[in-house]
């Protein structure tokens, strides 16, 4: 049947799809320095610029330029560069040990270590994040033993979650990490309800709440910009758009314009995009927001721009919906290889201190998974995966579960 | 002793607890400046101020949500669904967000909140004002429900449910607010005025939960109810002059097991009445305890008497709602098995 001329609908598609090579080179990017920097008590429409060009401050030759730089120290940057470089190995060694099958599974967060790092350097004790499953950097920047991780990920008899949870589905109250929801955009509405308590606590301590590009399309990203724009709670609301939410690209989310930080400007939300490869620019938005927060002037939406360079998870096949060749063409370029850059042009670093730093990190990484490793992985040696699963559900265990709980033991 | 109706045993609760502990937050649509759409938070927000009762947007993943955090902060939320035909939206967040902070983060965080919810019908409310979606809650592990029917246990259940370490699932019949609604709408309807149960004490006391209450001592047949049904099978029971037990299960989860296995032991007889419709209903998982615990006790097969299975009709309510006739034949019949 004829469709009428004037029916139709829009598909996005990306502008790469396997077998073509993609070429970024008419994409126009904002030069490193070229976004102001605005009072912390600007009025949120004001930002229109900020929410749909980028902040950057690492030029491609690695100088650091505009009213956005020199907010961190060198022993800073290169305590960043470290942990970036600690949660790119822990990444690669627990792939290796899922295909090992040592864990059911695992999530990476390759290309996009600068956003939850960078970030984390922003915050204070006290404050909480509530992370989505690609935020383990959040972690890495606070020196959350590594083996307690890896613990988790092998759900062995020290797993600090005792077996329940998914592979990288952490909790960390102590470190400012909420227990990580397997589902998507649920945690974006309950930090902004965090941030209401800590208000109504009369603290000035903060949340921080992360959500996938993919996700913004959930109600729950909604439900959190209306309560955030609402109340004004001291919150900073985080879009980390890696591009690809498992295999469909950021266009699916959001249609084929505008940017995910200008959704806040119809809240009337302060709103800004990021480089998120940029770790002095995520560093110094993130600042930025922050001190918003704490100082009562309101919340803010961060739109980090990255890229996940890696599979969805170790499930997933990146290469089956996009070009192998796309993350090396991403015109962001690498968070480690970027911030390696400027270090060396300052002269603080170099490429043998960078491959001693590199050879060092391993044999940390290799250390913890040795010691987690001698309490049990899921493929054998003590484990998490016996008993235990009716404890904890309550504070008090009502009568039938009591009984369940024999009849497991009677029939097992 | 005060006379109060359902509605002002839940404000006072709400006064009580608000009064002893900071950290109690009350809100919900609604719920501040105008006191609720039932008048349930009236007064509160004048009292206590807009950062412990205030207005929510109307967007009830938000108000779930937002309260999960406000719980895993350290802080007290008791909200308001405007109705339980609205919590849909929010049910997301109360199944697998809320029921799950303990158990997931192997008690690092933890979720002490209580969402009140109008339930059930005969209001003229239509398929959207009058469900009744506790089996939806009792399926979840990990939340507790509570359905009280009088004034008396719905402030002393409340308080307990506030003071819960565990998310709790507060479902309050709208039909018997005003009074106790024995299923005769064509009769004039009664208030909590010269009700023993309408006598609230003053301050504070908690009725733990997980404790039935026998509302009727009898010999006969067994009425595991709750919720308004619990007046209509008191009124079944006289009208048919069946010596009757009926049982108010307070709370659905946790259930009150002890209490039903004892009762259908002696009575050897079990009529199951709620509400809600019918198939996977909340009476097929009593119905299913009590067969497997008081199988060699029963003489006669455990009935059901329910909602029918369809959307809650507006102008045929009556014809709808299990009133004490339907509840009536149903135990006359199980006796008489």
């Amino acid at each position: 049947m004829a469709r009428p001329k004037h029916s139709r609908l829009t598909f996005p598609e990306p502008a790469f799809r396997p077998g073509d090579i993609p070429d970024y080179s008419d994409v126009k990017i904002a030069e490193a320095g070229a976004v102001s920097l605005p009072p912390l008590d600007v009025e949120p429409r004001l930002l229109r610029n900020h929410a749909f060009s980028i902040i950057r401050i690492l030029r491609r030759d690695g100088e650091a330029v505009g009213p956005w730089a020199e907010l961190l120290t060198e022993d800073d940057m290169i305590a960043g560069l470290r942990q970036m470089m600690t949660l790119r190995m822990l990444d690669a060694r627990m792939i290796a040990a899922q295909r090992q099958g040592k864990t059911s599974f695992y999530v990476g967060q390759l290309g996009e270590e600068a956003v939850t790092i960078a970030f984390q350097r922003a915050l204070s004790p006290g404050d909480m994040n509530f992370p989505t499953y690609r935020n383990a950097g959040l972690l890495i920047a606070q020196g959350y033993p590594l083996e307690t991780m890896m613990n988790q990920i092998f759900s062995n008899e020290n797993d600090p979650l005792a077996g329940r949870q998914m592979p990288v589905l952490y909790s960390a109250r102590d470190y400012g990490f909420f227990t990580v929801s397997g589902n998507l955009g649920t945690q974006f509405v309950q930090a902004v309800g965090w941030a209401m308590a800590a208000a109504i606590d009369g603290t000035d301590k903060i949340a921080a709440g992360w959500i996938g590009d993919g996700s913004t399309a959930e109600a729950d990203f909604h439900s959190a910009m209306v309560f955030a724009s609402t109340y004004k709670p001291p919150v900073v609301l985080n879009i980390v758009n890696n591009q690809w939410a498992i295999s469909t690209f950021q266009g699916i989310a959001k249609g084929e314009s505008g940017t995910f930080a200008a959704r806040g400007l119809g809240f009337g939300m302060a709103s800004l995009r990021v480089d998120g490869n940029d770790f002095l620019a995520v560093h110094a938005v993130a600042k930025w927001a922050v001190r918003r927060a704490r100082e009562g002037l309101g919340p803010t939406l961060l739109e980090h721009v990255t890229y996940r360079a890696g599979g969805h998870s170790t499930s997933d096949n990146p290469e089956a919906y996009r070009p192998k060749a796309e993350s090396d063409a991403w015109p962001l370029g690498d968070p480690i290889e970027r911030l390696k850059l400027h270090l060396i042009k300052r002269g603080v670093w170099s490429e043998d201190r960078h491959k001693q730093t590199e050879a060092e990190i391993r044999d940390l990484v290799v250390t913890a998974q040795k010691a987690a490793e001698k309490h049990g992985t899921l493929a054998g040696g003590p484990s998490a995966a016996r008993g235990g699963i009716f404890e904890g559900l309550y504070a008090e265990m009502p009568l039938h579960l009591r009984r369940q709980k024999e009849a497991a033991e009677k029939y097992r | 002793m005060t006379q109060m109706s359902m509605i002002e045993a839940v404000r006072d609760a709400l006064d009580v607890m608000m009064d002893r502990d900071e950290r109690v937050i009350v809100y919900g649509e609604d719920v501040g400046y105008f006191g609720g759409v039932f008048r349930c938070t009236q007064g509160l927000q004048e009292k206590y101020g807009k950062f412990r009762c205030f207005d929510a947007p109307i967007n009830e993943s938000g108000i779930v949500g937002t309260a999960i955090g406000m719980a895993a902060y350290g802080l007290r939320p008791c909200v308001e669904n405007q109705f339980a035909d609205y919590m849909y939206p929010a049910y997301d967040q109360i199944t697998q967000e809320a029921s799950r902070i303990r158990y997931r983060s192997n008690g690092d965080f933890t979720c002490p909140l209580v969402i009140r919810m109008p339930t059930g019908g005969g209001i003229y409310g239509g398929e959207t004002h009058s469900q009744s979606p506790e089996a939806l809650f009792t399926h979840v592990s990990g939340l507790k429900t509570v359905l009280p029917s009088n004034p008396y246990d719905i402030k002393g259940l409340l308080i307990s449910a506030i003071e819960d370490p565990d998310p709790v699932i507060f479902l309050e019949p709208k039909r018997l607010y005003h009074g106790p609604f024995d299923g005769h709408h064509e009769r004039e309807a009664k208030s909590w005025k010269s009700h023993p149960l309408g006598e609230v004490p003053e301050g504070h006391y908690a009725i733990p939960l997980g404790k039935a209450a026998i509302r009727r001592a009898g010999m006969d047949v067994t009425v595991l109810t709750y919720g308004t049904m619990v007046h209509v099978a008191l009124a079944a029971a006289e009208e048919q002059g069946i010596d009757a037990e009926v049982i108010d299960l307070r709370s659905l989860l946790p259930l009150d097991l002890e209490t039903i296995e004892a009762s259908v032991q002696k009575t050897g007889r079990c009529v199951v009445a709620h509400e809600a419709t019918l198939t996977s209903g909340f009476g097929a998982e009593l119905a299913a305890r009590v067969q497997a615990t008081c199988f060699y006790h029963l003489e006669a097969p455990v009935r059901r008497v329910a909602g029918w299975d369809v959307p809650y009709p507006h102008a045929q309510e009556w014809y709808y709602f299990p009133g004490p006739k339907r509840v009536g034949l149903a135990m006359r019949e199980t006796v008489e098995a």
